[in-house]
């Protein structure tokens, strides 16, 4: 591994390659005090670039010799992680046969589709089922939803709360096979309360947000979905550098994955469908979906 | 938010001066960058790199709100929790209370079928006092082909609302707080958008009508993806502006011949279970929206209003409250009126298809009945 790969300022790695120290064995034998003096820098700094390099040389090292014992599972192991793995439903059978289940949680879902199709009905649906508790083969869990176009209406989230609760009553009554009224004690209010809604008016506000939500979830630890809808919208808007413009999304991407992985949560993103003009015809293709082939897609069509 | 200060934040002083001292002013200047580029550009190890970007992603991330919290906020300082009653009571019930604030609702539809006798009808109800099922308040109408008639306005007040407008004073006072704007250019248009902020803010205005969106743009030499980029400001504007003032906006769109150049089927579309994809282009309209896709994803609620074996409908085609409904209306002298309040469901694809049968003969009818 060459030194320049390191995550050290730019300053400190050109003094190390300057001073002649281009590779990470080189710096395997100095102590930190010669190593200080070469350089001319604190022995703290230099305690610290040596911290970094033995850090990077070890994970290296245990990858190339050990890697079928560290780090890594099986492919048994896997199929059983999965199936033990909770999903949120999507209140639809064949959609649900078609995701496997439902939506996965350490994984993210992009779902795309043609305006009034019903991406954001899915969105709420999703934000709501996400609270079934665990004796109806839910979550249980708090749902985050990200509102990029303010497309959120409050008073549909309220009739799908209303129709859930309804449907777990109904499930309640046909397990006990008495046929008497059997209350759930939730309220359409209280699953409104579980939803934390999050209204994005930039790009910049976007990626500050997801940003953000590290420290978010580990204040909320209840949270096991995050709707992002619609991910795309202010990234078709005045970008003028289109590289930039992949970066950052591909960054976005990413964090997002982190999340969902180190969270054990789901992700579901919310895309919509532009005219790609290919050769000579005209094609509907996702936005920028280039961007985001992490995710598994689900496209809706009437 | 998105242009805060680095220097309004508080970071380590260390790490503020770099920012500055690299020209990294704002806080989008900083979050546009990836964490290895800032190393790069402000010479600091990975940590102080991550530190500084939690800060700044914490003040200029938006404050969160629980879906319940904002039930309560709206009803409480709303008129009917958000919704301004059209007056047809169909298709407000289908709506929930009617047209709903703070987003986009769009008219779709060939040329006569009605769109701006329903913006007429829209804009004299919501200048009426609160006790008539209006929003009190000032009207901004922004008429692109001059189709406003201030004459039919007061015909169509005069039969609804006798009792108001019999008298001088008060058809003034009601015709007064509707303001009419030409613009004649795209560019005119985009600085009376700027001025109308102005005016919204200050609380006065309490609806946007926009006859039509079409017109505007279709007067441009752009033609293709670039006419699509000069419209995506505006859509992104008018969103906003009906957005943070909780105003409804009700946009006028055209029809325009398919080409054979639009994607009408999409790659990832399974074909029909019959396999009958040949038949049912033969049936699908000819006509489609103006304005394209993205504008399409912009508005919230689309009304399509269509002519179909000599009778007029009205759909909701696109709602994110109602389920898709379709209601018989005619053009009468009160304004627009629904033949029937229980709206026909419709499936499929078909919701969003815009007939025109039989239309010429209806123009023909309806011009007599008004006279």
């Amino acid at each position: 591994m060459e030194i320049w790969r390191l995550p050290i300022s730019a300053s400190q790695r050109g003094k190390l390659i300057s001073a002649g120290y281009t590779s990470l064995s080189s710096l395997s034998s100095i102590s930190s005090s010669d190593l200080a003096r070469e350089l001319k820098v604190s022995e703290s700094e230099a305690m610290n670039i040596l911290k970094v390099a033995s850090h990077s040389r070890g994970s290296e090292t245990s990858n190339a010799s050990c890697s079928i014992v560290e780090g890594a599972q099986s492919a048994w192991d896997m199929l059983h992680d999965e199936e033990s793995l909770m999903h949120i439903t999507t209140s639809s059978a064949d959609l649900d046969n078609i995701l496997g289940g439902g939506i996965h949680c350490k994984e993210v879902t992009e779902i795309g589709g043609v305006p009034g199709i019903g991406k954001t009905q899915l969105g709420i649906q999703v934000a709501v089922n996400v609270q079934i508790p665990n004796d109806f083969g839910g979550l249980g869990g708090k749902a985050i939803y990200i509102d990029t176009e303010g497309s959120f209406m409050v008073e549909r989230a309220f009739q799908i709360a209303e129709a859930c609760i309804e449907d777990m009553s109904e499930y309640n009554r046909f397990l006990r096979k008495d046929f008497q009224e059997c209350k759930i004690k939730m309220l359409p209010q209280d699953i409104l309360e579980n939803i934390f809604y999050f209204r994005i008016c930039s790009y910049t506000e976007q990626i500050a947000l997801i940003n953000y939500l590290d420290k978010f979830l580990s204040e909320h630890k209840d949270v096991k979905v995050i709707v992002v809808d619609s991910v795309t919208f202010h990234f078709r808007q005045d970008f003028d550098d289109m590289a930039l413009r992949t970066r950052v999304l591909s960054g976005m991407a990413l964090k997002l994955m982190n999340l969902a992985k180190r969270f054990s949560l789901a992700v579901v993103l919310l895309n919509q469908v532009t005219t790609k003009h290919t050769e000579a015809s005209f094609q509907l293709a996702l936005a920028l979906v280039t961007v985001l082939d992490l995710c598994s897609v689900t496209m809706l069509s009437r | 938010m998105a242009n805060k200060l680095i220097s309004e934040i508080p970071l380590p002083k260390s790490i503020a001066n770099v920012f500055s001292a690299r020209n990294i002013s704002t806080a989008k200047d900083a979050l546009t960058l990836t964490e290895f580029e800032l190393m790069e550009l402000l010479d600091v190890g990975l940590t102080e790199v991550r530190s500084a970007l939690s800060q700044i992603s914490e003040i200029v991330a938006p404050p969160y709100q629980t879906a319940l919290s904002l039930m309560e906020q709206r009803f409480q300082n709303e008129h009917l929790g958000g919704h301004f009653p059209t007056g047809l009571k169909g298709l407000d019930a289908a709506l929930c209370g009617g047209i709903p604030f703070g987003v986009l609702t769009e008219l779709v539809g060939p040329a006569g079928i009605g769109k701006t006798q329903f913006c007429l009808k829209l804009s004299l109800l919501a200048s009426l006092p609160t006790n008539y099922g209006g929003l009190d308040g000032r009207v901004i109408y922004i008429d692109v082909e001059s189709k406003f008639s201030s004459r039919r306005l007061l015909e169509i007040g005069l039969r609804s609302f006798p009792e108001i407008f019999q008298m001088k004073e008060m058809a003034q006072e009601m015709a007064g707080r509707i303001l009419v704007l030409r613009p004649t250019s795209l560019a005119e248009f985009t600085q009376s958008l700027e001025q109308i902020k102005v005016s919204l803010l200050q609380k006065q205005v309490k609806m946007l009508v926009i006859d039509s969106m079409a017109a505007l743009v279709s007067g441009e030499p752009e033609q293709g993806a670039r006419r699509q980029q000069t419209l995506s400001w505006h859509i992104s504007f008018i969103k906003s502006l009906a957005e943070f003032s909780r105003i409804p906006v009700v946009v006028t769109n055209q029809v325009r011949s398919r080409n054979h150049d639009d994607a009408s089927r999409y790659s990832f579309q399974v074909q029909s279970r019959d396999g009958a994809i040949g038949t049912t282009m033969q049936y699908d309209s000819h006509l489609v929206a103006a304005l394209g896709i993205q504008w399409a994803h912009a508005v919230t609620t689309r009304l399509v209003l269509e002519a179909k074996s000599g009778e007029r409908f009205i759909k909701v085609a696109k709602s994110p409250i109602s389920p898709p409904l379709a209601f018989p209306f005619h053009i009468t002298s009160s304004g627009i009126s629904l033949l029937s309040d229980d709206g026909k469901e419709v499936m499929g694809p078909e919701i969003n298809a815009i007939h025109c049968q039989g239309h010429n003969e209806i123009i023909n009818f309806g011009m007599e009945g008004l006279h």
